[in-house]
């Protein structure tokens, strides 16, 4: 009986049998992408997964790229390096590839999901070997007043595409996660992931 | 998976250290803020102003009165803290020695983080090894977990009526202290059961002043009193198996203890590692274990007092090993090594290396691992410095 228990819970989730993943976030400062990689962990925590989260700590300021790290598991995570070469790649900003090999150490066919209008980042040399997911982060992040103009906050709208596309973890613990970590605008936070959700797509 | 009907909860290294003060009952904190600590003394602050933890919390000017002030409130037998890194350490050297003198039972949590210049942040046991000669007992964790367990273990060893020594607890900076991962939560009423309350022999009585760390000429009790400090340090080990067995029967836990062997049973070749590290060593440990090869892993927890007798009982039959230092010292070789080394002198002959890695926060890759292993099964000996040249 407890093992039909277990085998409907395991069921229920997700399964990466025994494989874990690594995403590597990359944003500027100001963006979120600290918090988006403790919004992903917390996600994949409450589906029961083991997890840890943790930024690249450098000289922050905002503007400035930021890096971001999030490993999930089935089984307890015993790396403690840094991400050399991960599942994922999320991108906060699209300017970014123009100073940083972002792709740096992506898996062959691994994922970069990239906050970006599909026409930007179509046909770019840098990423053929890889699937590539869009979604414009920035005219969400701003249609639900998150951050402001200028400097919109797109960490969430970005994990909410992340939820559809990854297989990794769902949308509903994505919800659940960014109501724990959101510090204020929690509805419009919530909407912003729905709407990523629906409108990512895969090029 | 999970046990999923048990109390987890996500969080840094800091966050696990400011929940397990509360959980301890600790009544009195003064400390002074430094990356990467400063989130422990935000947090305790925080849960003190909304009155969600019951102590007292002094602000000061400084590391050196941030300890001057937990002795004063040790003394008068209230449970105290404080939390500190890297230059804020050596800032309070002088009175770390003075607690430990008068035998208060203080715990200070310890984010370990590279001594300058060069200025650096990041993670190195520099900071902590400098202090390893003051009489603080030292208990080096490896995960968040840890950061938590390692508070309340620590109080339990300290106030020990045999004991009566200051520790202090280490996590790793930014490794584990600013890196969220699930922790069990311990339940406060067992805690506070396991910990009961703080019975100081000595404290503060105004109804029968005495004096305490009086002037002790050569012939008084100077030196007998060292000597009982040092064997209290020393029956300390024994204690702590003790006190881990109960807790962990206590909180169905799983905490190793003064030293943890992993895949040591049949082993031919080991490192000894303190720290963080030793999370990324066991993941290599198990793919060279998948390819047949006999290595193992001895982590330090307890590493003042130098838990010898247990180090030596994993050793023995090893036909070589290697020993991790990840500070900077000045003896003739890094000083985990010499107190491994001297605790088998006589005893076993081994090749051993000694490998230095991760100093300033250095990454120590699985790559790095590996490299170390190959050396000690090549009979590498002497100092090796690991994963250096600029690039």
């Amino acid at each position: 009986m407890m093992n039909l228990v277990i085998y409907l819970f395991n069921f229920s989730i997700w399964d990466l049998g025994n494989k874990m993943y690594e995403i590597r976030f990359h944003g500027r400062g100001g963006q979120g992408a600290v918090t988006a990689s403790k919004i992903l962990a917390t996600a994949a925590f409450k589906e029961g997964k083991w997890v840890t989260s943790f930024p690249f700590y450098g000289t922050e300021r905002r503007g400035a790229p930021v890096a971001a790290f999030t490993r999930i598991d089935n089984n307890k995570v015993e790396l403690r390096t840094q991400i050399y070469s991960p599942d994922t790649v999320i991108l906060l900003d699209k300017s970014l590839m123009n100073i940083i090999n972002v792709t740096d150490g992506l898996k062959e066919n691994g994922l970069i999901l990239i906050n970006s209008r599909k026409n930007d980042v179509l046909n770019h040399p840098e990423l053929k070997k890889f699937k590539v997911a869009v979604v414009d982060a920035t005219s969400i992040a701003i249609r639900n007043r998150l951050g402001d103009p200028a400097h919109p906050i797109v960490n969430t709208a970005i994990l909410g595409a992340y939820a559809k596309i990854s297989g990794i973890v769902k949308l509903e613990s994505i919800i659940e996660a960014t109501k724990d970590l959101s510090p204020s605008k929690i509805n419009e936070n919530i909407n912003a992931v729905k709407q990523a959700y629906d409108e990512v797509e895969v090029i | 998976m999970r046990n999923m009907n048990k109390n987890w909860n996500i969080m840094t290294g800091n966050e696990a250290v400011a929940l397990a003060t509360k959980l301890a009952g600790v009544r009195f904190v003064s400390a002074y803020p430094i990356t990467p600590q400063t989130a422990i003394v935000e947090k305790i602050a925080e849960m003190v102003a909304n009155e969600k933890m019951d102590a007292k919390f002094i602000e000061v000017e400084s590391e050196h009165s941030a300890m001057a002030s937990v002795m004063g409130s040790e003394l008068a037998g209230v449970r105290s803290f404080t939390a500190s890194s890297s230059h804020g350490i050596l800032y309070m050297h002088e009175m770390l020695n003075w607690v430990a003198g008068m035998r208060l039972p203080i715990l200070m949590a310890v984010v370990n983080r590279s001594i300058g210049p060069p200025w650096n942040i990041w993670a190195d046991h520099s900071d902590t090894m400098i202090q390893r000669d003051t009489g603080w007992m030292q208990l080096y964790g490896e995960s968040n977990q840890e950061a938590m367990d390692t508070i309340i273990l620590g109080y339990k060893l300290a106030e020990h009526k045999d004991i009566l020594l200051p520790i202090m607890v280490m996590q790793d900076a930014f490794t584990l202290s600013h890196t969220s991962e699930p922790v069990e939560i311990r339940d406060e009423m067992v805690v506070r059961e396991f910990l009961g309350d703080l019975n100081l022999p000595f404290k503060i009585d105004t109804n029968r002043p005495m004096g305490y760390g009086s002037l002790m000429p050569p012939d008084g009790p100077f030196m007998e009193l060292k000597m009982d400090m040092k064997k209290s340090m020393y029956s300390a080990v024994d204690r702590f198996v003790e006190i881990t067995k109960e807790f962990n029967d206590l909180f169905d836990a799983n905490f190793p203890g003064p030293v943890e062997g992993f895949m040591m049973e049949d082993a031919d070749y080991a490192l000894i590692t303190l720290g963080s590290i030793s999370s990324t060593a066991k993941y290599v440990v198990r793919n060279l274990r998948n390819q047949g090869k006999k290595v193992g892993l001895l982590r330090i927890l307890l590493y003042r007092p130098f838990p010898k007798d247990l180090v030596i009982s994993y050793l023995r039959g090893l036909k070589g090993f290697g020993v991790v230092d990840r500070s900077s010292t000045y003896g003739p070789y890094g000083s985990l090594y010499m107190d491994v080394i001297s605790s088998i002198y006589g005893k076993l002959e081994i090749p051993a290396a000694n490998f230095v890695a991760g100093l300033g926060g250095r990454d120590v890759r699985v790559k790095d691992f590996e490299e170390m292993f190959t050396k000690i099964m090549e009979g590498e000996e002497g100092e090796i410095w690991i994963n250096v040249g600029v690039k």
